[in-house]
């Protein structure tokens, strides 16, 4: 079950990207997102796609990992280049057939868009399948570390994230193993009206809900018997660093930002 | 029922970058009414081979035949239910697919599946219930109220509630304590006597495989490398070995026996009793002689 | 020899304001002396887990003390307690807290406040001495039972616990991995000197320890060197115990009408016997 999950997935790697400090990458992505939104016309937005190439090499990324992540939104790519090409009427008329003409400004706008949502998509795959979900935490907990003043529980919450990633393929395993054994005594998911479906997944459910229980009980149990008591007083094992490439990888996309701020119409 | 797997390979995530090849080419031929072990490590590949038993994974090569029924690689198998009533699954800690309010609802889930009556299902569960040992006071508890133990009784009620003909132990004894696990063994070897019960034991436990198995198939890392009754399979220990498995116990109590008399006792006993026999016989020749 | 742990009639219920009701663990006294190895056995449901629970301090006493380091515990000391006893569970998933091996190992130091440079030192060491060091950044989901259950152990020594604590650790494991965990604590004791209180219903797993804490029912049945306790012989079997395979042996070979001289634990006890009684006349 695990296997079929790629989006997302971390793959270990030696690259430079891989080598980042998942603050700066944390950074970058969070500032990429935004500077995305600076393209207007064809010179910026070939720059963002040629810049994103420029990362997927330089992260050693298979495109296969990150065609796979477009999947589950392709879906609404498709559906927003279509809004365009349907609704935009802009500029002059391409192609006609009957009542429905296609602009200029459509196909444009709606190339512009699918390319927009294309980086995004890749630029936050890379960030996932570069970063182990544990760095990933790490990096949320120091970056969002000021809003602790706030009372913002930031170091419960690093740890809550951190053991349900831990859990993630246990609780996957289980949900396997617990389906097999009902369809081994009859229950059928995959099959039937939609009221039966809804019916069988009770035999799955309550099993899981069960095993996650007592899961946590032991998981709390051992917690507290290893002097668990909360994140006062607490050292922390992993140091994160920060060295030239993260500072490099920054600067390198204040200067994109420049650039298409100058470039853009 | 007779189960033969021909050629079976299986994969996991077939066709990704991160396909996984669980078996490979295994052949085996399970008659029916016999009592078979597959004994190998963890990740040797008897966990994926059990599945293909009763359709639940279908072989990525060759093919599963389970009475009547094959199942070929690559085409499509329709309507895979009436194998799963025949062939029961007691997997590893079962005990964690009860889902239901009492005891007697949770027996009833898997007959009910297959459209057996209420009635029927209730008079099976009435039954199973002392077979595995508890009273009947348990069927109207929460299956959540037992012990670990009686939950695991339940569970294999609730799979031998099916009427299976065949039926596949996965590691049934696992996490019980030397009494528990005795009972459930002792239970299941009954049933297989009494009903003809084809028994299909997965396990790692040399142990029972010697005690209770009339076949064995020993896996190793995806591959069916060994098969034959026990006492041939025990009679080469340097073969297992080479598979990082262990001779029983009780066997290399007789191999140090053996060594120490300098004589081979007239055959490999694969219980205690047989082998206390075998010494206290060959002690008594030995008084004879001198 | 200097205490390291003790029960002082010691009783626990779990539901104390039923008057009469059955309790869990009822006046249990035992001592475990520095460098022993003591295992409690028991079937399900004899009191073992309770009393783990009480020396870790989830539970507390109604009755009776116990004592860590000669020092009674309590509220106040729980935490200080709890860095001197190192436990490891039945579940090798469940006790699993951090990303990766080392993360893992680290958890308890990082708890306690350990300067970085120190921490890292340690989870080295302790994941050297039960040989686990090569496998510092895996998951715990590419890890096979037996390896987790190292790695608890691990992260238990760490602490440099006074006493390590294993509540059926084996017990969901296959025979190569208990094996592997039982190589490991044994190991530790030779190199170490290491207190351990072991908890199980594996017979041969209780026959490594020097005293064997015998419970059923919540109390304390018997309690001496496995020799003396396995002497009971049927009433274990009837406790819902397996007697060990060379006394299983010895006992079929006498009803057999084979002649030995004794009782025997090992193996090679019995065959000596058997050789020297029998053949070597």
């Amino acid at each position: 079950m695990m296997e079929k999950m790629i989006f997302g997935r971390y793959i270990p790697g030696d690259s430079f990207v891989h080598r980042l400090d998942p603050r700066s990458k944390l950074i970058f992505v969070f500032a990429f997102i935004i500077v995305v939104f600076i393209a207007n016309n064809t010179i910026t937005y070939g720059l963002l796609l040629a810049f994103t190439l420029f990362i997927i090499l330089m992260s050693r990324i298979r495109l296969y990992f990150l065609i796979n992540g477009l999947k589950p939104v392709l879906i609404l790519l498709v559906f927003t280049f279509l809004i365009h090409i349907i609704f935009n009427r802009e500029g002059n008329i391409v192609f006609e057939w009957g009542f429905f003409k296609v602009y200029e400004q459509g196909i444009r706008q709606g190339i512009y868009i699918s390319i927009r949502f294309v980086v995004l998509v890749f630029v936050t795959s890379i960030l996932t399948l570069t970063t182990s979900p544990i760095s990933i935490t790490d990096g949320i907990e120091v970056l969002l570390n000021p809003l602790k003043k706030i009372k913002l529980p930031v170091h419960e919450l690093a740890l809550m994230m951190s053991i349900a990633l831990r859990f993630i393929p246990t609780l996957m395993d289980e949900t396997d193993k617990i389906m097999k054994a009902q369809m081994a005594r009859g229950s059928d998911l995959s099959a039937g009206p939609l009221k039966d479906r809804i019916k069988a997944v009770v035999p799955l459910l309550v099993p899981l809900f069960v095993s996650a229980f007592k899961r946590a009980e032991d998981l709390a149990t051992a917690m507290e018997v290893r002097g668990y008591r909360g994140g006062e007083g607490r050292t922390r094992y992993r140091k994160l660093k920060w060295d030239w490439r993260d500072s490099t990888s920054l600067v390198v996309l204040v200067a994109l930002s420049a650039l298409l701020i100058y470039l853009r119409t | 029922m007779d189960i033969k797997l021909q050629q079976v390979s299986f994969a996991y995530s077939m066709g990704t970058p991160f396909e996984k090849r669980a078996l490979f080419d295994v052949d085996l031929m399970i008659p029916s009414k016999t009592y078979q072990a597959i004994i190998g490590h963890t990740g040797s590949g008897k966990s994926t081979i059990l599945q293909h038993f009763n359709g639940l994974l279908k072989p990525s090569e060759g093919e599963v035949h389970i009475g009547d029924r094959v199942i070929v690689a690559g085409k499509k198998a329709k309507e895979l239910k009436p194998i799963r009533q025949k062939v029961g699954i007691v997997f590893q800690f079962p005990e964690h697919q009860l889902f239901e309010e009492t005891v007697l609802k949770d027996i009833m889930f898997g007959p009910m599946n297959f459209g057996v009556s209420e009635e029927e299902a209730k008079k099976r569960a009435r039954e199973l219930i002392s077979l595995v040992g508890l009273p009947d006071s348990v069927l109207e508890k929460s299956p959540f109220d037992l012990s670990g133990g009686q939950m695991r009784r339940v569970a294999i009620a609730g799979v031998l509630a099916l009427q299976p003909e065949v039926i596949v132990l996965d590691e049934p004894t696992a996490g019980l304590d030397p009494r528990g696990q005795r009972e459930i063994m002792d239970m299941f070897y009954q049933l297989h006597k009494e009903q003809g019960l084809t028994t299909i034991l997965v396990t790692h436990s040399m142990e029972d495989a010697a005690k209770y198995a009339d076949n064995l198939a020993i896996m190793h890392e995806g591959r069916c490398v060994l098969t034959g009754t026990p006492r041939e399979i025990f009679a080469d220990g340097k073969t297992l070995e080479s598979y990082r498995l262990e001779l029983p116990r009780i066997i290399k109590f007789q191999q140090k026996i053996e060594n120490l008399i300098g004589k081979k006792l007239s055959k490999i006993c694969l219980t205690e009793e047989e082998l206390a026999l075998e010494i206290a016989s060959s002690v008594r020749r030995e008084s004879d002689e001198q | 020899m200097s205490e390291i742990l003790s029960f002082n009639n010691v009783s626990f219920s779990y539901t104390p304001e039923v008057e009469d009701a059955r309790k869990a663990v009822q006046n249990v006294s035992f001592t475990v002396n520095e460098g022993e190895w003591i295992s409690i056995v028991g079937h399900n449901g004899s009191g073992k887990s309770t009393m783990v629970k009480i020396i870790s301090g989830l539970l507390f006493p109604q009755e009776g003390e116990v004592r860590v380091m000669k020092n009674v515990l309590s509220e106040e000391n729980l935490w200080e307690t709890r860095t001197q006893i190192g436990m490891v569970f039945q579940n090798p998933d469940n006790q699993f807290v951090g990303a990766t091996v080392q993360d893992d190992v680290a958890f308890a130091l990082e708890n306690n406040g350990i300067p970085h440079e120190e921490m890292v030192k340690r989870v080295h060491k302790s994941l050297k001495q039960v040989k686990m060091d090569t496998f510092l950044n895996h998951e715990p989901h590419h890890l096979s039972g037996g390896q987790k259950q190292r790695v608890a152990i691990a992260g238990a020594l760490a602490m440099r616990p006074k006493i390590l604590i294993l509540d059926e650790a084996t017990a969901m494991l296959d025979p190569q991995g208990r094996a592997e965990v039982l190589n490991t604590v044994q190991e530790l004791r030779k190199e170490t000197g290491l207190t351990v209180l072991s908890i199980t219903h594996d017979v041969e797993e209780a026959l490594l320890a020097d005293r064997i804490l015998f419970m059923n029912d919540g109390k304390k049945y018997a309690e001496g060197s496995p020799l003396e306790v396995f002497s009971l012989g049927d009433k274990l079997v009837e406790f819902g115990l397996e007697l060990p395979f060379a006394m299983r042996m010895t006992n079929l070979l006498k009803a057999n009408g084979v002649q030995l001289v004794g009782e025997h634990m090992t193996e090679e006890e019995l065959v000596n016997d058997l050789w020297t009684s029998n053949f070597n006349k």
